[in-house]
């Protein structure tokens, strides 16, 4: 799978999220407060809603409409609505640059 | 503040509100269901800001909450046999029949605590005070906000077509909702879900819905044991206290919860994609303020409801001028609402328009001219 040149390090705040499209795909690049990247899809499992305009706080990222949560650094579904997991991607920094390897 | 709306389509007075039927495929069909909604424009950083979660806040209302229980509840029983009682009994009540309608509200969306337990422990005992099944009652406040007022789509709408003042008015003692909230424990427990439970739950969630049912059921059923037993040793009317304490003031106390949840909706337009349009915020005393717990900014809250209810003041002050302007007081709010439905008591198609502010975006009406003409549904 190629790794694609995604953003720049700057584009995200620290304990923030950036929508990313790529290959008619939407994710989301989530920066945590540790200052790692991570990347998932970009749409809720519940109702496909944007993640990008959603709250990351500590290691969980919120759905902006009904409050599902997921774990972005395993895509693991916390709280309902959400049920269904999130795919996630590896992603890598280098220089001022993030990476995702995506399929 | 607001004129009469043009009717978006011919409207029946029956409407098929239920998620199964006719309306629901037409509210698909159009693209009514889980459609783009309008959002105010909010700077990304100020909305973080906004979103932020804090235990404090919610900590401390929920002690003072708790405390007025035992508070009132303790005044209740000592004064037993007294006047003096009655005001604690009826305070007692709205602590425990509407103020918890806000907290079952905002725990179920997981903003009030940061940490996530606490959300879910005041969750469940506001679920239990309210006689809701917590499992369906979060599925079906799900969709309430991906299709507010949609009509087929929505399964929590207040004011349905044609309108039973005289329903409404009993709202406010909650005889009718109560035997309908046991009746709806009672299938739940034996495994049973409605049609249009079986729509808005998933499949996965049916078996925890039953749990819960039986687990509410157990817990009443112990309430009653109570009085029984009181009753057997001669305890004559003191008997009656394991039932105004629990599951008594979903009737006696709920009259707060039903004065201000009607207003949250109550003579807009269904069939809209933007809260502006069908819902309403508006000024209200803060006595009032902290049982709802801030939900009278009922158009922020549907816009942007990952804002906790500390925040919605603040995030009111920030889009205020896209949206029309508040109404002034609960009388404000009602005069408003009253006067549209009594006429939509003869026309259902009649609904408030509120004016916008010159600040303000025009209303999201793309969708609009394809609502389905209903005259045939029902």
């Amino acid at each position: 799978m190629p790794w694609i040149d995604a953003i720049a390090a700057d584009d995200v705040e620290e304990e923030d999220v950036i929508r990313w499209d790529h290959d008619d795909k939407t994710y989301v690049i989530i920066r945590s407060p540790d200052d790692e990247f991570f990347c998932t899809a970009g749409l809720c499992t519940h109702e496909h809603v944007h993640l990008s305009d959603g709250m990351v706080m500590d290691h969980e990222i919120e759905c902006p409409r009904h409050n599902g949560i997921f774990d972005y650094r395993t895509g693991k579904a916390l709280r309902a609505p959400a049920c269904e997991h999130l795919s996630t991607y590896e992603t890598k920094k280098e220089g001022d640059r993030v990476f995702v390897n995506v399929p | 503040m607001s004129d009469a709306a043009q009717p978006h389509s011919e409207i029946s007075s029956t409407r098929d509100y239920s998620l199964t039927g006719a309306s629901s495929r037409q509210a698909e069909e159009v693209g009514l269901a889980a459609a783009e909604w309008y959002h105010s424009d909010v700077p990304r950083k100020t909305m973080k800001a906004m979103m932020k979660r804090r235990d404090g806040p919610a900590l401390r209302d929920t002690a003072i909450w708790i405390a007025l229980h035992i508070l009132f509840a303790a005044g209740g029983i000592y004064f037993w046999g007294s006047w003096i009682a009655v005001p604690f009994w009826l305070a007692y009540g709205v602590m425990y029949g509407s103020a918890s309608d806000s907290r079952w509200h905002e725990c179920g969306h997981g903003t009030p605590f940061r940490t996530r337990w606490m959300n879910d422990v005041v969750y469940h005992i506001a679920s239990f005070q309210l006689i809701r099944n917590p499992v369906n009652w979060r599925w079906s406040h799900a969709r309430h906000h991906t299709d507010t007022l949609i009509v087929g789509r929505d399964p929590e709408i207040a004011w349905m077509h044609p309108i039973n003042l005289f329903l409404k008015a009993l709202a406010f003692v909650g005889f009718v909702d109560t035997w309908a909230s046991f009746k709806t424990l009672a299938r739940n427990s034996l495994g049973m879900l409605s049609d249009d439970e079986k729509i808005y739950i998933p499949e996965t969630e049916w078996p925890k819905a039953a749990f819960w049912a039986r687990v509410h059921l157990a817990l009443f059923a112990l309430t009653a044991l109570a009085v029984l037993l009181m009753l057997a040793n001669g305890m004559g009317w003191k008997s009656a206290i394991p039932i105004l304490l629990i599951g008594g003031p979903r009737v006696y106390g709920c009259w707060h919860m039903v004065l201000t949840a009607l207003l949250q909706h109550g003579g807009l337009p269904e069939d809209v994609t933007d809260h502006r349009l069908n819902s309403r915020t508006l000024y209200m005393n803060p006595i009032s303020r902290w049982i709802y717990w801030n939900m009278n900014y009922h158009i922020e809250h549907h816009m942007f409801p990952m804002v906790p209810y500390y925040a919605l003041p603040a995030l009111h002050d920030e889009i205020k001028h896209d949206l029309p302007a508040p109404n002034t007081s609960i009388w404000d709010g009602y005069k408003e609402m009253m006067g549209a439905v009594m006429k939509q008591r003869r026309d259902p198609s009649h609904a408030v328009r509120k004016t916008l502010p010159p600040t303000a975006k025009p209303y999201n009406e793309f969708l609009h001219k394809h609502v389905p003409d209903r005259s045939d549904a029902g």
